[in-house]
């Protein structure tokens, strides 16, 4: 008898060890000690720190500031520190944003700045568009305002589009985040393609044929005349509804998810068009093998959605055909996508670099010349923008000589961004994926949106409720 | 020997325990204290919103009833699903190929090379592995290209939009990965039976069918037993290979949704309160499931 209580004792401690690889995950951190030392960042005069920490989901920040902020003097073979003239390091801290590692990391770092000793706080940290009210937010004050570093917004980034201050602001209205970068989206279109349908490759005529979404449909049946596809997939035109939303996603203070009218919009619209067999059938949503396929030659797709990044970073390194087969012209809408923001870590005990290194980066007219002209950005300043949509030597190999700023600055000059909330990250991802099902014809439309509805309070618990427009 | 009488008391039983004892504070640190850790929180209230930390707050067995009127059930039907397709090929081929192994009137040349080549599919990391046949079977993907220029079909398939084509691709994956590794188990079985009962069994004019469903089978049931509880609980878990095919939605209708991987989804706000009730059932469960094959495998045993 003994013998099989032990037995089943045994048995019992192996599936509890099996099952640890769960546990282990859930036990491991005590809820940190949030009370920051908010006394700290006010005394700029105070003795600065001899390690800067910049935290980064890739290696895009370290690359702008080292060409940029004079103070650096070299970098390590690694890339992970960079000393300064006066010896103060940078150590440089990236973690890819795959799977939510970056934001996990820099997340267990704020919660531990309080306790952590100076050379191991967060000075400097990068946050994407889609997050970066997470960390903007005035309850969790992990930011920094802009003006407690002595940078004053209406002053020293008055050059800056206006849309990009918005987004980086509070909810009372102040500014946390800056940025380098406005990501205008336009239309990049194959030019062979155009040729053949249009008879023309010339973006003016072009324009003509993309100006609004009732228009580019006559064009989409052009194009599938001659057996093209307008677009890859559904998720392509997803920006350009559900970046210019009205409301926010979640308004502040409430657990409602509220869907707004433009994106029930796009899922009429893409099922008319996927219908119509205006999308690849074969591209289903973005960031996989067959969408960057779909940018190769043989693809038979004419068009993409992109900002300036898009066409440096995506259609660039997948497309295998020659130089200058591509071109920009204007969007159905004017939209942006993406960008990411400098933000100041409370606590930080580098003031007075902070502001130097986030003011070189973000205000600095020259500067932004500079990091346009070697990685392509399309940079933060409007004189800046507006002389280089006039200036030839902008023009793009790439895009058969082309200077597509002459296409991104209009477009900076009229978005208007849809106002966030830190659920915007979940609710696009996830709205995405519910109704990829219903577009490809899995579930019906009203299973569509309680799949929503499911996902979405597993991803976000405090969301009650989901409204959806009439 | 009566010159020192002493060490007869000698005590090498002290050595065993210290030799044990890092596996227990390593179990205790590592396993345990997660463990009771994970259970206790399973009770509470307790995840983040943002940077903000929401509890804990102990709000008693709500976490419990809010997921059973989740779609917690049918994702453990899907893991069900999921496990047996993978697991029933598996099982059979394995005993299959290990009594044709062991077999010695067939006389299988290069039985060393077969064996490693069975077992290497395990060897590679299962996410790399569902990569792999992501890649493989994407709707632009080699798969389809070889079939569409062999003239097989007209438009490339969608394998991964139906649930039928998510499914098997998972579950011949997990067949794959695991019948090696089965088959190599089952050969030491079946090579642990005495050689005197299948001469004697053949004298006695057993053909080879009589010979393994008498034989081999009643004799490898241990063996067999713990094959089945560690793929019970391999299967619970199933995560990676779903997780990575379907990029952690279990499309097409959340169909391929394990139900680690809906932990998982609860992970991503850090509910670890949610996430905890979610392994105490799997927990539960699994102890039942252990119990039941437990019984199975060892009730007859009196019949001998």
């Amino acid at each position: 008898m003994k013998k099989k209580v032990v037995c089943m004792l045994l048995a019992a401690t192996m599936v509890a060890g099996t099952l640890a690889g769960c546990g282990d995950k859930t036990g491991g951190d005590k809820p940190a000690d949030k009370q920051g030392d908010t006394s700290a960042p006010s005394d700029v005069s105070a003795d600065e720190g001899k390690v800067i920490n910049i935290y980064s989901f890739n290696d895009e920040v370290r690359n702008r500031i080292q060409l940029v902020y004079p103070e650096i003097q070299e970098t390590s073979k690694d890339g992970t520190v960079s000393t300064l003239k006066d010896g103060t390091e940078i150590h440089w801290i990236i973690n890819p944003n795959q799977d939510g590692v970056y934001q996990d990391k820099l997340d267990e770092a704020l919660m531990a700045q309080a306790d952590a000793s100076a050379d191991d706080k967060v000075d400097i940290f990068a946050a994407e568009t889609d997050y970066v009210v997470k960390y903007t937010d005035a309850d969790s004050d992990v930011a920094m305002p802009l003006t407690d570093l002595g940078i004053n917004p209406d002053s020293d980034l008055a050059d800056q589009f206006d849309f990009t201050k918005t987004v980086a602001c509070d909810a009372n209205g102040v500014q946390r985040a800056t940025s380098w970068q406005a990501c205008p989206g336009v239309l990049v279109y194959r030019r062979d393609i155009a040729k053949d349908v249009f008879g023309t490759d010339d973006p003016e005529k072009i324009a003509e044929k993309t100006k609004d979404w009732d228009t580019m449909k006559a064009a989409a049946e052009e194009l599938k005349g001659k057996g093209y596809y307008t677009f890859s997939c559904y998720t392509d035109t997803f920006r350009t509804y559900g970046n210019s939303i009205a409301e926010p996603w979640v308004a502040p203070g409430t657990t409602t998810v509220k869907v707004d009218q433009k994106l029930m919009d796009w899922v009429k619209d893409s099922k008319e068009w996927k219908d119509a067999g205006y999308f690849d059938p074969a591209v289903k949503g973005q960031w996989n093998a067959d969408w960057f396929n779909a940018m190769g030659s043989k693809s038979k797709v004419f068009a993409f959605l992109f900002p300036a990044w898009g066409i440096d970073t995506q259609v660039k390194p997948n497309w295998d055909g020659e130089d200058g087969s591509w071109a920009v012209t204007s969007a159905p809408l004017a939209y942006n996508w993406g960008g990411t923001f400098l933000v100041a870590a409370n606590g930080t005990d580098n003031p007075q670099h902070v502001k130097d290194i986030l003011l070189a980066m973000t205000a600095n007219t020259d500067n932004l010349v500079k990091i346009s002209k070697e990685t392509s950005d399309f940079t933060n300043g409007k004189t800046a923008m507006a002389d280089a949509a006039k200036d030839d030597s902008y023009a793009s190999d790439f895009l058969g000589g082309q200077n597509p700023y002459t296409y991104f600055t209009p477009s900076a000059d009229t978005i208007k961004m849809a106002p966030l909330s830190a659920y915007d990250q979940g609710c696009v991802e996830l709205i995405q994926n519910a109704f990829q099902d219903y577009l490809e014809g899995k579930v019906d439309f009203d299973k569509a949106k309680s799949n929503f509805e499911t996902a979405i309070k597993e991803r976000y618990p405090e969301i009650t409720e989901v409204q959806w427009p009439e | 020997m009566f010159m020192k009488p002493k060490r007869k008391k000698v005590n090498y039983s002290k050595w065993g325990y210290i030799f044990i004892l890092p596996f227990f504070l390593s179990f205790f640190i590592f396993s345990l204290i997660p463990l009771v850790d994970t259970i206790r929180y399973s009770f509470y209230e307790y995840y983040r919103s943002g940077i903000k930390e929401i509890g804990p707050n102990f709000i008693g067995m709500f976490n419990y009833t809010e997921l059973l009127k989740s779609d917690m059930l049918k994702y453990a039907g899907n893991t069900l699903i999921l496990w047996l397709i993978g697991f029933i090929p598996q099982i059979v081929i394995a005993l299959l190929l290990a009594s044709w192994f062991v077999d010695i009137r067939l006389k299988i040349r290069g039985q060393q090379f077969f064996k490693v080549v069975i077992y290497l599919p395990n060897l590679i990391m299962a996410s790399a592995f569902a990569m792999l046949f992501f890649t493989l079977f994407s709707n632009k993907g080699p798969i389809n290209s070889i079939l569409l220029s062999a003239g097989l079909i007209s438009t490339p398939v969608d394998f991964m939009g139906s649930v039928f084509g998510t499914r098997s691709l998972i579950g011949s994956m997990n067949f794959l990965m695991w019948f090696g590794n089965t088959t190599i188990m089952l050969m030491a079985a079946i090579m642990g039976i005495s050689p005197d009962v299948f001469e004697a069994s053949e004298i006695d004019g057993c053909n080879s069918r009589q010979r393994f469903f008498k034989i081999t089978l009643p004799l490898i049931r241990p063996i067999l037993a713990y094959t089945l509880i560690t793929s019970v609980i391999g299967g619970l878990q199933m995560f990676d290979v779903p997780q990575i095919l379907t990029n952690g939605q279990g499309n097409p209708d959340r169909t391929s949704m394990t139900l680690i991987m809906f932990l998982n989804s609860h992970l991503k706000s850090k509910n670890y309160g949610m996430a905890g009730a979610l392994s105490v059932y799997l927990f539960i469960v699994s102890g039942i499931l252990c119990f039941i094959v437990y019984r199975i495998t060892n009730g007859k045993d009196s019949d001998y």
